[in-house]
């Protein structure tokens, strides 16, 4: 493997659970609800998926079951703000939380040992492809998920029934539920999405990328996530590209330091975050591109008239 | 163990030597502990947790202990202090430099509660002791390794914040390695967390893909160890032994091993005889402790046990002149020893080194 | 079964005042099913963590030191809620105020004046303000999202603060290490009474919160912050603009917490350091709910989230456990009040059964 060849590598691994992550956020404020718990939910699921690996032996079983765990964490967000219309910034802070003190708790026993590690799946002859071969084809089963995440919702948003309806929900929930779309179930439904892509992204994080468990090890990529699905104006293609850039440009900066090159980190990582402001600011002034791609009806409680 | 600390004590009232103040000793002492981290980090935090429970088994009953972890420098840290210096504890011990003047701050209002701070460099009441470990000792030896066993003449380097801390450390790495080789090739990169495993594991893979094929670390987390077992390259465990990260990968480990130092100061207090100190110690008195030597060929496990007890003796100081700085000018002269006062603030590389310091 | 929900046509008065009991009945369950699983005594654990800070002076006055910042955080916050603007970044507007407010101790320091306190409270506020004026303007001039603007430049806040202290404002007697100069004593915020800690920063967050309860009670102003709040449409017949509503919500929020960030440095902390706030701003958000945007609510819900840090270190130490069980039960505590407040807009009706066909009524 030569050495562009293994930067890219690095890149792509340290985007995976940003990508997974954001992409599962991008369906929750999509259907019009904003789960700012995404910090929480993740690092339940590293937590499940490092606890149920050592205890099945099984890397893969982790893996559901860090999948799992982010799912039934969304439920509790998605009961108090879809069932009880509690606020959802401050349910959404919540979660975070209580999903940082729980798992703290859970990972208690299991600090201090060397994790299993997600086998890599290297794919006949695809695999074989000179450069791309290796970084396409030869990746951990998480890798390809994420990437099918992105296609797929992004065939299910744009194409399909469903996408459609969830997107209505998320533009005018009241209009929706008048045309007889049921809001709360689809918007159930987006949040366990969002939970069980945040819980798969934390399992990447202990069982892929640094196979062990720490405390807080996610350590604020919960946060980048969110602000990735602003980057990607609500759309899965430019998530991609935003988490392979977020990537490229943390990877970079250390790259740079290695060779010798000083610049102030914390202005290089500070560029992200302004990249993004830059961005959300440019698909505002397009007030069209503003209409079409942000959900109207982010954020705001909804409860059907009866 | 009880009996002779009991009769020990004894002795000491009986001859008199029993310090200042309060110089009687107690029956039974309250050790307070602050860590700016979960005692489940595996690092720094961890280690001074392990400090303490080695303290508590060898004093047996006459001690009793409490911690509170992750508490954030700043306002909270004079509350934690502070709670424990009304609880009854008799020692307060304070584990990050960011805890430095809360520390001081508490101390002035509780002048029988003796304070310990680690790191700092502050003693503003009788009642306040710093202490910190002499890292940069196993530095040394491990530099020395590094450029034995690389086959690129190359290591990297995962720093944490550029303070004298760190900076002494990379400094000595690179006086170890040119004592070798006096071509050895260093890339730091800096990361700015002391603890986040991801980022560790980014720049770690970073440094391998750049062509090092051996790693040291100034950071917490055992990410970078499982990166190189993985690439097949080796590395050094920091803070507490990482063995089992990389079996065929570690090549030893520099340990923090404050135990002895908690017992000492602990017994002191116990005994009566607590003074202020500002206790800089290494090797010698076992608080820099290397971790066994593995996946080395025995040659090279000798030198490194060889300077290991050189420097334990006390017959090598790793800043030991000629020592030219980064710019080529002269820091040290031939023979000349650097001052711990000097090293305390130290904040310029070394020659050889292939970095800018952040400034 | 199902939880049907049903909006009341007024408040219920009743629920307003039951539901935050409600919720500790809750929680105080959750704690007894949660320290016995753990092998605790869950008398001893709910009395350390709700009853023991209060039994000693010096634990209330950490008490009032540790609401101070989110008690005026939130009331800023409640403002800019009710007017439906969502500044979730009062974190970043907390440190840059913290910063503008230590410019003169740090850079000019030795400067003797009285002058030096009431500046630094000035410029921190303006800090602050200036700072949330940024998504302000990004939202009422280019439709930009407040949320998520607001919520990046804390991100890019905390970087500069990080720079500032490691870089141009670093103690040079310092030994290196990432921190600014001590304040001198004519920059430090003095206490309220002498006897105890308890610094001015509380008895700001004090008057700011009953000002603001005038304001939004007994003002015009208050009255307009609503009607924009709930209908910008409506507003705008009123003869209100909700673009200088925007400005206004985000001034005043970014001031205040602007003004909580100096208070914190100048009154607790003594200096500049990397990391000044262990997410006050975040927390405040929890706060500004919890006390239901109400200011005086707010004052009773800072201190309350304050006493539950007191209470999980007190439990910490008296029961042996960790913080992490703190923050688990803080969180516990936070899902149960947000809860049960939906007790008071809806009636819960739980339907055995099948769904019935959504009829609109």
């Amino acid at each position: 493997m030569d050495m562009t060849q293994a930067i890219i590598l690095t890149i792509m691994t340290a985007a995976t659970p940003l990508l997974l992550a954001a992409i599962g956020e991008l369906v929750v404020e999509r259907s019009g609800v904003l789960n700012l718990g995404v910090e929480g939910m993740m690092i339940m699921g590293a937590v499940a998926a490092f606890a149920i690996a050592q205890l099945t032996g099984s890397a893969g079983l982790g893996a559901l079951g860090g999948l799992l765990a982010g799912i039934l964490f969304s439920l509790l967000f998605g009961f108090l703000t879809l069932t009880l219309v509690a606020n959802q910034v401050a349910t959404g802070l919540a979660l975070t939380i209580l999903g940082l003190g729980l798992s703290g708790m859970i990972g208690e026993a299991f600090i201090g040992l060397p994790g299993l590690k997600l086998a890599a799946i290297e794919i006949p002859f695809l695999s074989d492809i000179p450069f791309f071969g290796r970084l396409l084809f030869a990746q951990d089963p998480i890798f390809y998920i994420s990437i099918i995440a992105v296609i797929g919702v992004n065939w299910f948003l744009f194409r399909s029934r469903a996408g459609l309806r969830l997107r209505a929900i998320g533009d005018s929930h009241t209009s929706a539920h008048a045309l007889g779309v049921n809001v709360v179930r689809t918007r159930y439904l987006a949040v366990m999405f969002g939970g069980a892509c945040a819980g798969l992204a934390g399992a990447h994080l202990s069982i892929v990328y640094t196979p062990q468990w720490v405390e807080n090890m996610t350590a604020g990529r919960g946060w980048i996530a969110l602000a990735l699905v602003v980057f990607a104006s609500w759309r899965p293609g430019r998530a991609l590209v935003g988490a392979y850039l977020f990537g490229a440009v943390s990877i970079g900066q250390l790259f740079a330091q290695s060779r010798g090159i000083g610049i102030p980190s914390q202005f290089l990582s500070a560029l992200p975050y302004l990249a993004t402001i830059a961005v959300l600011v440019i698909i505002s002034l397009n007030r069209r591109m503003t209409l079409i791609n942000t959900p109207a009806s982010l954020g705001k409680p909804f409860v059907p008239e009866r | 163990m009880k009996k002779t600390l009991l009769s020990l004590a004894a002795a000491t009232a009986l001859a008199g030597i029993a310090a200042p103040a309060q110089a009687a000793g107690m029956d039974k002492v309250k050790a307070c502990f602050v860590y700016v981290g979960p005692v489940g980090d595996f690092g720094w935090s961890y280690q001074h947790d392990q400090g303490r429970k080695y303290a508590e088994e060898k004093l047996g009953d006459k001690l009793e202990t409490a911690y509170l972890e992750s508490v954030p420098e700043g306002a909270d840290s004079e509350r934690a202090i502070e709670r424990f210096a009304r609880s009854g504890c008799n020692i307060i011990f304070t584990t990050s430099f960011g805890y430095m003047d809360p520390t001081n701050k508490v101390a002035k209002d509780f002048p029988d509660v003796k304070f310990e701070h680690a790191t700092g460099y502050k003693t503003e009441h009788p009642n306040v002791a710093t202490y910190d470990s002499k890292f940069f000792q196993g530095r040394y030896v491990i530099g020395q390794i590094a450029a034995k066993m690389s086959e690129t003449g190359s290591a990297g380097y995962i720093a944490s914040f550029p303070i004298p801390e760190v900076v002494q450390g990379i400094n000595s790495f690179m006086l170890g390695a040119q004592s070798i080789d006096p071509d050895f090739k260093l890339k730091v990169v800096w990361v700015n967390t002391w603890f986040d495993p991801g980022k560790e594991a980014d720049a770690a893979k970073v440094l391998l893909d750049g062509g090092v094929d051996i790693l040291t670390q100034h950071t917490d987390s055992t990410a970078p160890m499982q990166v190189a077992a993985e690439r097949g390259a080796h590395a050094f465990g920091q803070a507490s032994d990482m063995i089992a990260f990389g079996p065929e990968t570690q090549l030893t480990a520099i340990i923090d091993d404050w135990g002895p130092y908690y017992y000492e100061r602990i017994k002191a207090v116990l005994e009566g005889t607590w003074e202020q100190s500002r206790t800089w110690d290494g090797m010698a008195e076992g608080h820099v402790v290397m971790a066994p030597y593995t996946n080395m060929p025995d040659d090279v496990k000798a030198m490194a046990e060889e300077t290991e007890a050189k420097i334990t003796s006390g017959e090598l100081h790793p800043f030991t002149g000629p020592i030219m700085k980064q710019d080529g000018t002269e820091w040290l002269a031939d023979g000349e020893v650097a001052e711990d006062g000097e090293l305390a603030g130290l904040n310029f590389y070394v020659k050889g080194i292939d970095d800018q310091l952040p400034q | 079964m199902r939880i049907e929900l049903k909006k009341r046509e007024n408040i219920s008065s009743l629920f307003s005042i039951l539901s935050p009991f409600i919720a500790l009945g809750l929680t105080l369950i959750a704690g007894v099913i949660l320290f016995v699983s753990l092998g605790k005594d869950p008398v001893s654990a709910l009395y350390s963590f709700f009853i023991e800070p209060l039994t000693e002076v010096w634990s209330l006055h950490e008490l009032a030191i540790k609401a101070a910042p989110l008690i005026l955080i939130a009331v800023g916050l409640s403002v800019c809620f009710r007017s439906n603007n969502w500044n979730i970044g009062a974190e970043g507007q907390f440190i840059i105020g913290a910063m503008a407010g230590s410019i003169l101790p740090v850079v000019f320091h030795g400067w003797e004046s009285p002058l030096m306190l009431p500046l630094m409270i000035i410029s921190g506020m303006i800090g602050g303000a200036l700072y949330a004026a940024i998504p302000a303007f990004l939202k009422a001039r280019l439709n930009t999202n407040e949320i998520l603007s607001s919520l990046m430049l804390v991100y890019i806040a905390q970087l500069l603060l990080d720079w500032t202290v490691r870089g141009p404002w670093r103690n040079p007697e310092g030994f290196n290490f990432p921190e600014t100069r001590n304040f001198a004593d004519n920059a430090v915020l003095p206490r309220i009474i002498e006897t105890g800690k308890t610094h001015w920063g509380f008895g700001f967050a004090l008057i700011a919160a009953i000002v603001l309860w005038f304001v939004m009670r007994r003002m015009l102003k208050g009255f307009e912050i609503s009607v924009l709040g709930q209908s910008a449409r409506a507003g705008r017949f009123a003869g209100f603009s909700d673009k200088k509503m925007v400005y206004f919500a985000f001034l005043l929020s970014g001031a205040m917490a602007g003004l909580a960030g100096i208070s914190e440095v100048s009154g607790a902390i003594g200096q500049l350091r990397p990391v000044i706030s262990p997410g006050y701003g975040f927390t405040a958000i929890i706060v500004a709910f919890l006390g239901r945007l109400n200011p005086l609510g707010i004052v009773a819900a800072g201190l309350i989230l304050a006493l539950t840090y007191l209470g999980g270190e007190a439990a910490q130490i008296s029961i042996g456990i960790t913080d992490k069980v703190t923050r688990l039960f803080q969180g516990l505590l936070l899902f149960f009040v947000l809860g049960c407040d939906t007790l008071i807009h809806y009636r819960i009706r739980l339907v055995f059964g099948a769904a019935r066909k959504g009829s609109a009524a």
